[in-house]
């Protein structure tokens, strides 16, 4: 699958596209298809997003998993700084970043 | 230290203002990201893996209590409770929002402070000894020319453009704790054979994708044409420096290139026509600006005595405490390397309490290393153990300076968009494996980069780590040999590269090495440049 990610322009937060808008949790993104770059032209015309780029993914139990680990830190978080991912409360954060 | 003048303080009013509007701009979408990256870069701030990154610029990495009390503010403030203190005595803050990179550097001008030379192919803010004015082993204090470049630098029209960034350091002592000749330009006061001080010119070092360690090209530089030089050094490379490719765009490939004969003789062909421009310093300026670093008023008659009798305080004496010219005085360096810690990174208490110890204890003076540990340089002896108390109670009594859990780490593929591999958590694996055996082992310098840019030194360290990635997986490659000190090496790598617990292990096969070959007295280093690498390679591949 193929999600389309990027920085939010005014905070720098990661975002992910879910389909009717962004979202700062990848768990919400969703499959972008061949339109990625329409979208991302869209958006960041819009000012909605910074740096718009499409990845790769897997679909999992949890919702979509990055191919890279490049993109897995960036949906979960600096691996060593727990108290500041994205999901603090989550114990299986450092299994699905490496 | 030095104090803003009129021009000073307008000059950075002035930028915060003009990077205010053209953050609305942004924001309003009256300019693209093509149009405004380069203007945001200009004024430190880049966007890395999760937000915003603002770097603030601490000039020749020197800088008094109030002016770090305003860097904890900002951490509290604007970021997440934390700094991050670098490889060229900057700090750095990892979550900054947009709208708001205004309001801190408005903050930071508040205290003479900005983000100015941090980004961009321009002179980068210039680096230093932490040790200077206070050093045992100092002929002059280099710091005044670190302002007087600072001052020559900044917004330079002719050399805000350059083929690439541009980093000078300075230092005036033999022993080089600034990696001079890891520099672009590095520049050493020294005493020639009539007894004038002077410059020791090096040109064309570096580390990142091609290494190099920069020759010398002028023995001696007097110090009444220290400008006109540095212009027509930078006037060459700006004229011959390659544009075509960014990856042979430093210096240190021109130099290579031409060979540094030619690169010094077509610098004095320019030189000669510089000089008669009138753009070195009026020796009246100079004085002004020397003024405000002329040694504190130190008391006189202290007693050297210091009582040992708390081993723990003794340990930290030992591998932290370092000579000062004037008696009675010593120089702290503060570990932010705690076992298992994150080299670098101080917390905003952190920041505030090393702020209150410079006040109290250290003339309202401090010093950012680029190895990335903070200073205090000029502390009584009688007051050493209540610093220390200080710093125990809030886990920066690390008493390893200059040892195998001193590492060097940039931020890695845990905060940096151009890392292929996480650098901090081998740094924490590192000090943990050695903490219980790092004194028994010595100096031993690690350091380590999450790619190719070397930002975190690797090319330069006894040990040194680079991580790469090997289709999408964390791969490092280990080196052995470098130096950054006056004894300038580059390392080697030893052979393929290894998991992140294999490199830990391989590491350890190598300390084990130096271990059972080691002759008195000898550091890491110097087992390694007398064996070479081939009983090192046959313990770490078998």
């Amino acid at each position: 699958m193929k999600l389309l990610t990027g920085n939010d322009l005014a905070t720098g937060d990661v975002i992910w596209w879910a389909g009717d808008g962004w979202s700062r949790h990848i768990a919400e993104a969703v499959d972008v298809g061949p339109h990625a770059e329409t979208l991302a032209a869209v958006e960041e015309a819009a000012r909605r997003v910074n740096g718009p780029y499409a990845i790769d993914a897997t679909q999992g139990p949890e919702g979509p998993r990055p191919a890279h680990i490049k993109d897995r830190i960036r949906a979960a978080g600096p691996t060593v700084r727990a108290d500041l991912a994205i999901r603090p409360a989550d114990a299986n954060r450092g299994e699905w970043v490496i | 230290m030095y104090k803003y003048d009129e021009y000073d303080q307008a000059i950075v009013d002035a930028r915060v203002e003009e990077f205010r509007d053209q953050v609305r701009r942004r924001l309003a979408g009256e300019i693209s990201e093509d149009q405004f990256k380069p203007l945001r870069l200009m004024n430190g701030l880049y966007l890395q893996l999760h937000a915003y990154m603002l770097r603030v610029a601490i000039p020749y990495g020197t800088l008094n209590a109030t002016q770090m009390r305003m860097l904890a503010h900002v951490a509290r403030k604007y970021d997440k409770g934390y700094g991050h203190f670098t490889t060229r005595q900057n700090i750095q803050y990892n979550w900054i929002k947009l709208d708001e990179a205004p309001d801190i550097l408005a903050e930071l001008a508040t205290v003479e402070m900005h983000a100015i030379q941090t980004s961009g192919n321009c002179i980068r803010n210039i680096s230093s000894d932490q040790f200077a004015g206070a050093a045992a082993d100092e002929v002059e204090d280099p710091r005044p020319w670190a302002e007087l470049l600072r001052q020559w630098s900044t917004f330079h029209p002719e050399f805000t453009y350059l083929p690439r960034k541009f980093k000078i350091a300075v230092i005036g002592a033999e022993e080089d704790r600034a990696a001079v000749k890891l520099h672009d330009i590095g520049l050493q006061l020294h005493r020639n054979d009539a007894g004038e001080v002077g410059f020791r010119v090096f040109v064309g070092g570096g580390m990142g994708r091609t290494p190099m360690v920069a020759p010398v090209i002028r023995d001696f530089l007097p110090k009444a044409d220290f400008l006109s030089y540095m212009e027509a050094c930078l006037r060459v490379y700006n004229r011959y420096g390659r544009r075509d490719n960014i990856y042979k765009a430093r210096i240190k490939i021109l130099v290579h290139e031409i060979g540094a004969a030619e690169y010094a003789r077509q610098v004095e062909e320019e030189w000669a026509h510089v000089k008669t421009l009138g753009l070195d310093a009026p020796a009246a300026e100079f004085e002004r600006i020397a003024a405000f670093f002329a040694p504190p008023a130190f008391e006189t008659g202290l007693s050297d005595t210091i009582d040992r009798s708390d081993p723990d305080f003794a340990v930290w004496l030992d591998q932290n405490v370092s000579a000062h010219k004037a008696p009675g005085y010593a120089v702290v360096t503060i570990s932010l390397k705690p076992t298992g810690g994150i080299p670098g990174d101080a917390t905003a208490d952190q920041i505030d309490l090393m702020a209150d110890l410079a006040e109290r204890y250290s003339l309202d003076e401090l010093r950012i290393t680029h190895a990335q540990n903070v200073v205090l340089p000029h502390v009584r002896k009688a007051d050493l153990y209540a610093v220390w108390q200080a710093l125990d109670a809030s886990g920066l009594a690390a008493p390893n300076l200059d040892l195998i859990g001193d590492i060097i780490a940039c931020p890695g593929l845990d905060y940096c968009a151009l890392a292929n591999a996480r650098s901090i958590p081998l740094a924490q694996k590192i000090s943990q494996r050695f903490a219980a055996t790092q004194h028994d082992l010595g100096e031993l310098k690690l350091k380590i980069s999450g790619c190719i840019n070397a930002c975190g030194h690797h090319h330069a360290g006894h040990i040194g780590i680079l991580g790469v990635d090997r289709k999408g997986v964390e791969n490092y490659q280990l080196l052995l040999g470098g130096s950054a000190a006056e004894d300038a090496s580059l390392g080697r790598i030893t052979g393929p590269g290894f998991d992140e617990d294999g490199v830990v292990d391989a590491i350890e096969r190598a300390v084990d090495t130096y271990r059972s070959l080691r002759t008195e007295g000898e550091r890491f280093l110097d087992t390694y440049r007398r064996v070479g690498m081939a009983p090192f390679k046959e313990a770490i591949y078998g």
